[in-house]
C-alpha cells in the first residue's frame, strides 16, 4: 500500500517585547522565579488586562510578510482550563476572529518550490512554568513567563514529509528573526512547535490526526514526525485505527506516547473576553507598518544575486539574518568596486572567524567600514591577500584597524622593483641547480622561486611584482 | 446629625461646626450600637478610621478641603483595599488582604474621604438579598425580619440606618438599585465604562459597574464626580466619555418640557399593588412638575432575565476560576493530589449560590451548547439595547419601578433560585444595555420603602440626576427614616 | 433537558456531595428551562453584543512599569518555597 503523510504545524512564537502582553512586567529571560510578576499576570482578584501595543504591531508585520489579510477588527476570547501555571484559569487568546487570516510561505521541496498555506496568526498570552524534576510529591510554579506575548502561527495541512515540515519551520524561523518579531531561540522556548500528523492512502480523505507536543528542536521535530508516521502506518496495517489525541515526544527514547490524562476530554468553553473590547486597527496603521517592513530574505537573495553577482550560496548565507544583510550592504557601500570580493571575505573569512569565537555579526568587534579598509589595502597593493587574512585575525582579536596593524607589525608589502630584483638575483645564485632545471623546461619550479622570495620577505613582497620580475630575470 | 446628607455634613465641616474625627466617631458609635442587629458591616477597623479622619482634619487645616474631605464613606466588600481584609463575603477569600487599592478607593482617598469599613454583600455579588454572604444575612433597617436586597445589601442597610452617610456598591443586574429601593435610599448605577472596574472583584465583567448609595440625589452626584473618569488600566473604561455636570444636574427643580417614557413592560401583572400605586403617584407628581409622560415599549424586556442568566454566570464561571488555591485563597487541608486540591478547595470555599452560577455558566458555555445559549443571549442583548435606543428617540428619560415587590422576608426565596432571580426583572435590562440608572425612594408599601427607577441613554447621568433631583425636591420620601435607628447612639 | 451535573462540576473543578448533585440537577434544569425561552426570539441576522458600548481597545506602550514585589504578592499564597508556588504534583 502506498501512504501519504499529511502534516500541519502550530508554532508558538514569543513576540519580542520588553513587557508582557497585558501588564508592565518585564519579559527578560532567566530572572529569579516569580520576580517578574504583578497582580495582573498572577490573576489576582480585580486586576484587568491592557494589551501591549508592540505585540499588535509585530503580529501585523508578520502577517504582512506572509501575504496575509490583516483583520481590521479582531477579538480576544477566553480559553478555559485549569492548570497551576495558568493563573486566571483561562488563557486570553484570539479564537473567533484572529488578527491575521490566510497567508503562505514558499519553501524549497524535492519537487521544486512549494507553497505552504498559513491559516491564521493569532495573539495570545503564555502560561507559566511547572517544575517537577527532583521533586517528590509536589510541583513548583514559576509565573515569570505567565502573560508573555505569543503569536500562534497555524499552517494548513500542506506538508507531505518531515523534511517539508522542517523546511517550512526554518523558513518561518528565519522570517520572524528577520523581522525582529522574535528572538526565535528554541532553547528559551521562543519558538515552539506542535505538529498535527496523519496518514492516508493517496487520494483518500484526511486520516485521523495525532497532535505531537514537546518537539523542542528541529531535530526532534523531524524525528518525532518520522516516528509518528511509522507508528500510524503500522497501526493501520495491523488493522488498528488512529485515535485523535495528544502525544508527547520523548527525545530520550525517540518515540511518541499518548498523554493519557485522568480527566475527561478538554472542553475549553471559549467565549469573548469581556475585559477587552474589540481590537481595531486602521488601514493607515497597517500601511505604516507595511512601509516600515524590511526587504525579506527571498527578495534580498534575488537582489544580491542580480545586483552584486553573488553565487546562490553566498546570497543565501548573507541573507540569513537582517543584521548580516545590512552589514554586507554597508561593506559594499564602503568598498563598492568588488561586491563579490566583499561577499567572499565576509561569508568565508569574517563569519568563519566570528563563529570560532562564538560571536556573530551583531556583536562583531569590527564594523563594515573597518573591513572595507582591509580590502582597500589589498587593492592598493599595501598587503597581499594572504597577509590580509593574518591582519583580519588580529583585527578581530584586538578591534584595531587594518592600517594600525600593518603599521605596527611592519607588514607593508614590498613592491619596489629594485629591492625585489636584488633578492631574486641572490636566490638565483644560491640555487643554480633549480635554475638550470627550470630553464631546461621544468615550469613547475617557478612556484619554488616565488616561495623563496616570499620566504625571504616574510610574505610581504607584492606577488604580481615578484611574478613579473622572476619571469624577466630567470 | 445621624441622617444628615453628605451635602449637609460637608457644609458643617466647611463651617467648622464639626471635624472629620468627630464625624467618624459619631458613625463609629452608631456602627457599634446598631451593626450587631443589622450585620451591615463585615469589617470596621476603628483606629484606622480615626487615623484617616485625623489626617483629613490636618489636610483641611493646611491645604483646604478636597471634594469629599472628611466625609465618612463605606465600601462594599468587593472593592480591593490595601488596608484590611477584602473577602467578597466568601470563605474562599477568608482573610485575604489585597496588595493594592481599587481605582475607586484611590479616587475616594485622593478626595479626602474617610473609609469607614467594608459592607456585607451576597457572596461574589451573586444574589438579590444579601443572604448568600459568608458572614451571614444582613437585615433591612425598616423591618429586620426582611432582607435589605442585594447584592449591595450591606451598603444599603448601612446608609438607611445611618451607620454611614454614604456607601459604594456595585451593580451587575441591579445590585445597587434594588437594595437602594428596598432600603429607601438613593442608588446610582453609572453608564458601563464610566467608573473603572480595576480592583473590583469581578462577577460579570461586561455588566459590573460601581456607584454611590446615598441619602440624596446630590450626595450621589458628589461621589459620582469623584469616582468616575478614565483609567488606562481598565480597557473598558472609556477615555472620551461625554462629561457630566454632576452637581449642576442636581440643581434642577422643575420638569417642564421633560419627556418621561413609561415602558409598558415594566408595569406587569403580579407586581405588588403598593409598588404600582407608589410609582403611578410618582409619575403623577412628575406631570405636575411639568413633565410629559409618554407610553413607550421595550418589547424584549421579558427576555432580559433569561439572557442575563446566561451571560452573567458564563462570565462569572471564568472569572472565578482564579480561585484555585495556588496563589491566594482557601486551600483544603492535605490535598491528595492536584485534582483533589482544586475540587475540594473550591467546594469548601464557595457557597451554594456561587456554585450554582458557576455550574450554570460552565454548562451554557460547554461544547455543543454555546450557540443555543451564549450566542443567543448575546443576540437578545443586542435587541434589548436596540429597544432602548428606539424608545429614547421619543423620550429623554424613562421611569419605572425598581423592584416589583418591596423587601421580602428572610428565607422566603432561598429555596427557589429562579424566583429570586426574577426579583431583578426591572433592573437587569439596564445592565445588559450598559445604561445609567438611578433608584430613589418614592413611597411605602406594607410599611416598606418603594423605589422609583430612572433610566437615561448612555453617558447621560446628568439626565437621571436632573429628573431625580427635581422629584426629590418636590417630595419627602427621602427624608423618611426607619424608626428603629432614629435615636442617636448613647 | 438532562444536565450531567457531575461532568459540569468537573469542568468547573468543584467537588459536589451526593446530596448537592441531587439538588443541583433539578435546579439547573429549571434554570435552563427558563432560559430556553430565548429560543422564541427571532435573532436571524442579529449581531451579538459582547460589550455594551461600541468602544475599541486601548493599547499600552511597551514600557516596563513593574518592579519585583514577589514577597508582598506571595503573602496570600497557601504554600511557597524559595519564591515558587507549591502545588501537589502535576502529572503530565
Amino acid at each position: 500500500m502506498s501512504w501519504e503523510v499529511v502534516i500541519g504545524l502550530e508554532v508558538h512564537v514569543q513576540i519580542n517585547s520588553k513587557t508582557k502582553a497585558f501588564c508592565g512586567c518585564s519579559t527578560a529571560f532567566g530572572a529569579e522565579p516569580n520576580s517578574q510578576t504583578c497582580p495582573v499576570c498572577l490573576g489576582m482578584p480585580g486586576q484587568l488586562p491592557v494589551l501591549n501595543h508592540i505585540a499588535v504591531d509585530k503580529t501585523i508585520l508578520t502577517g504582512l510578510a506572509i501575504n496575509a489579510t490583516i483583520n481590521l477588527e479582531s477579538r480576544f476570547d477566553r480559553k478555559n482550563y485549569f492548570y497551576p501555571d495558568l493563573p486566571k484559569g483561562y488563557q486570553i487568546t484570539q479564537f473567533s476572529v484572529p488578527l491575521v487570516d490566510g497567508g503562505y510561505l514558499d519553501i524549497a521541496s524535492n519537487d521544486g518550490k512549494k507553497r505552504i498555506g498559513i491559516t491564521r496568526i493569532h495573539m495570545e498570552e503564555d502560561a507559566g512554568k511547572s517544575m517537577h524534576e527532583g521533586l517528590d510529591a509536589v510541583s513548583h510554579i514559576d509565573l515569570n513567563r505567565s502573560g508573555v506575548p505569543l503569536m500562534e502561527v497555524v499552517s494548513e495541512p500542506d506538508m507531505r514529509s518531515a523534511d517539508e515540515a522542517i523546511a517550512y519551520l526554518k523558513q518561518l524561523h528565519q522570517l520572524i528573526r528577520f523581522l525582529d518579531v522574535s528572538g526565535g531561540n528554541m532553547e528559551k522556548g521562543q519558538f515552539r512547535c506542535d505538529a498535527n500528523v496523519s496518514v492516508r492512502q493517496f487520494g483518500a480523505p484526511l486520516g485521523t490526526r495525532a497532535e505531537l507536543k514537546n518537539l523542542n528542536s528541529f531535530r526532534f521535530i523531524k524525528q518525532g514526525i518520522e516516528y509518528e508516521v511509522i507508528r500510524q502506518i503500522e497501526l493501520i496495517e495491523d488493522g488498528g485505527t488512529v485515535v485523535q489525541e495528544t502525544r508527547l515526544y520523548d527525545s530520550v527514547k525517540g518515540e511518541t506516547r499518548s498523554m493519557r490524562s485522568k480527566e475527561e476530554a478538554h472542553d475549553y468553553r471559549y467565549f469573548p473576553e469581556p475585559d477587552l473590547p474589540p481590537l481595531r486597527i486602521s488601514a493607515e496603521e497597517v500601511a505604516l507598518i507595511r512601509a516600515g517592513m524590511p526587504e525579506l530574505p527571498p527578495q534580498l537573495r534575488q537582489r544580491f544575486e542580480e545586483e552584486y553577482g553573488l553565487s546562490a550560496y553566498d546570497a543565501d548565507v548573507l541573507t540569513q539574518t537582517r543584521d548580516l544583510a545590512t552589514w554586507y550592504e554597508q561593506l559594499v557601500a564602503a568598498h563598492p568596486k568588488d561586491p563579490k570580493r566583499c561577499a567572499n571575505w565576509m561569508a568565508n573569512e569574517l563569519l568563519g572567524r566570528l563563529n570560532e569565537q562564538g560571536q556573530n555579526i551583531s556583536n562583531a568587534p569590527i564594523d563594515a567600514k573597518t573591513l572595507a579598509v582591509l580590502l582597500d589595502r589589498i587593492d592598493d597593493g599595501t598587503i597581499s591577500g594572504k597577509i590580509a587574512k593574518d591582519v583580519l585575525d588580529t583585527m578581530i582579536k584586538t578591534g584595531q584597524s587594518a592600517d594600525q596593524i600593518i603599521e605596527e607589525k611592519g607588514l607593508k608589502q614590498v613592491s619596489d622593483t629594485g629591492a625585489i630584483d636584488a633578492l631574486i638575483k641572490e636566490i638565483i645564485e644560491a640555487n643554480p641547480k633549480q635554475v638550470e632545471q627550470y630553464r631546461g623546461g621544468r615550469d613547475k619550479l617557478f612556484g619554488f622561486f616565488v616561495g623563496q622570495v616570499m620566504k625571504a620577505t616574510r610574505g610581504q613582497a607584492n606577488p604580481s611584482v615578484v611574478n613579473t620580475r622572476l619571469k624577466a630575470l630567470l | 446629625m445621624a441622617f444628615s446628607s453628605l451635602t449637609c455634613l460637608q457644609q458643617r465641616l466647611d463651617a467648622g461646626e464639626t471635624t472629620a474625627v468627630a464625624l467618624a466617631q459619631h458613625y463609629l458609635d452608631r456602627i457599634q450600637k446598631y451593626n450587631p442587629g443589622l450585620n451591615a458591616f463585615v469589617d470596621c477597623n476603628v483606629p484606622h478610621v480615626l487615623a484617616q479622619a485625623g489626617a483629613s482634619d490636618a489636610y483641611r487645616a493646611t491645604h483646604g478641603a478636597r471634594l469629599l474631605e472628611g466625609l465618612p464613606i463605606a465600601v462594599k466588600d468587593i472593592f480591593c483595599t490595601s488596608n484590611g481584609p477584602t473577602q467578597c463575603c466568601s470563605k474562599i477569600l477568608h482573610n485575604y488582604h489585597a496588595p493594592y487599592d481599587a481605582h475607586v478607593i484611590t479616587r475616594l482617598k485622593e478626595a479626602g474621604a474617610v473609609l469607614v469599613g467594608k459592607t456585607n454583600m451576597d457572596e461574589f455579588a451573586m444574589g438579590s438579598s444579601t443572604e448568600t454572604s459568608a458572614f451571614g444575612t444582613c437585615r433591612n433597617p425598616w423591618n429586620t425580619a426582611t432582607i435589605p436586597g442585594g447584592s449591595s445589601g450591606g451598603s444599603a442597610a448601612a446608609v438607611a440606618a445611618a451607620l454611614t452617610p454614604a456607601a459604594i456598591g456595585t451593580d451587575t443586574g441591579g445590585s445597587i438599585r434594588q437594595p437602594a429601593a428596598l432600603c429607601g435610599i438613593t442608588g446610582l448605577k453609572p453608564t458601563y465604562g464610566r467608573v473603572s472596574r480595576r480592583g473590583i472583584i469581578a462577577f460579570a465583567s461586561s455588566l459590573d459597574q460601581a456607584g454611590p448609595m446615598t441619602q440624596t440625589v446630590r450626595d450621589a452626584a458628589m461621589i459620582g464626580a469623584v469616582i468616575s473618569g478614565h483609567d488606562p488600566a481598565d480597557a473598558t473604561s472609556v477615555a472620551d466619555a461625554p462629561r457630566v455636570d454632576w452637581l449642576g444636574a442636581c440643581e434642577s427643580r422643575d420638569m417642564t418640557g421633560l419627556k418621561i417614557g413609561r415602558p409598558r413592560e415594566y408595569f406587569i401583572d403580579g407586581m405588588h399593588d403598593g409598588v404600582r400605586a407608589s410609582v403611578d403617584a410618582a409619575l403623577e407628581q412628575c406631570r405636575k412638575l411639568g413633565a410629559e409622560i409618554i407610553d413607550v415599549s421595550l418589547p424584549h424586556t421579558k427576555y432580559a432575565v433569561a439572557a442575563y442568566y446566561v451571560i452573567a454566570p458564563s462570565e462569572a464561571s471564568a472569572n472565578l476560576s482564579r480561585y484555585d488555591a495556588v496563589r491566594f485563597g482557601h486551600r483544603c487541608d492535605s490535598p491528595e493530589d492536584l485534582l483533589d486540591m482544586y475540587t475540594r478547595s473550591r467546594d469548601e470555599g464557595f457557597g451554594e449560590e456561587v456554585k450554582r452560577r458557576i455550574l450554570t455558566g460552565a454548562f451554557a458555555l460547554s461544547s455543543g451548547y454555546y450557540d443555543a445559549y451564549y450566542l443567543k443571549a448575546q443576540q437578545v442583548r443586542t435587541l434589548i439595547r436596540q429597544d432602548f435606543e428606539h424608545a429614547f428617540e421619543h423620550v429623554d428619560v424613562m421611569a419605572t419601578p425598581t423592584s416589583p415587590v418591596p423587601a421580602f422576608r428572610i428565607g422566603e426565596k432561598t429555596d427557589d433560585p429562579l424566583t429570586m432571580y426574577l426579583s431583578d426583572v426591572f433592573t437587569i435590562a439596564v445592565n445588559l444595555a450598559g445604561l445609567p440608572a438611578l433608584s430613589q425612594p418614592c413611597g411605602m408599601a406594607d410599611d416598606l420603602p418603594v423605589g422609583l427607577q430612572w433610566i437615561a441613554p448612555a453617558w447621560q447621568e446628568g439626565a437621571v440626576l436632573s429628573a431625580a433631583a427635581a422629584y426629590e425636591a418636590a417630595t419627602a420620601w427621602h427624608r423618611q427614616h426607619p424608626a428603629l435607628f432614629t435615636g442617636d447612639a448613647a | 433537558m438532562d444536565i450531567d451535573v457531575k461532568k459540569v462540576a468537573m469542568l468547573a473543578r468543584i467537588r459536589l456531595t451526593e446530596q448537592e448533585t441531587r439538588d443541583l440537577g433539578p435546579q439547573l434544569t429549571s434554570i435552563m428551562a427558563y432560559i430556553e425561552q430565548l429560543a422564541e426570539v427571532d435573532t436571524d441576522g442579529v449581531t451579538a453584543t459582547a460589550h455594551p458600548h461600541d468602544a475599541a481597545m486601548p493599547l499600552r506602550a511597551d514600557v516596563v512599569s513593574n518592579t519585583n514585589k514577589r514577597d508582598a504578592l506571595q503573602k496570600p499564597a497557601p504554600l511557597t518555597e524559595s519564591g515558587l508556588y507549591v502545588v501537589p504534583k502535576v502529572i503530565e
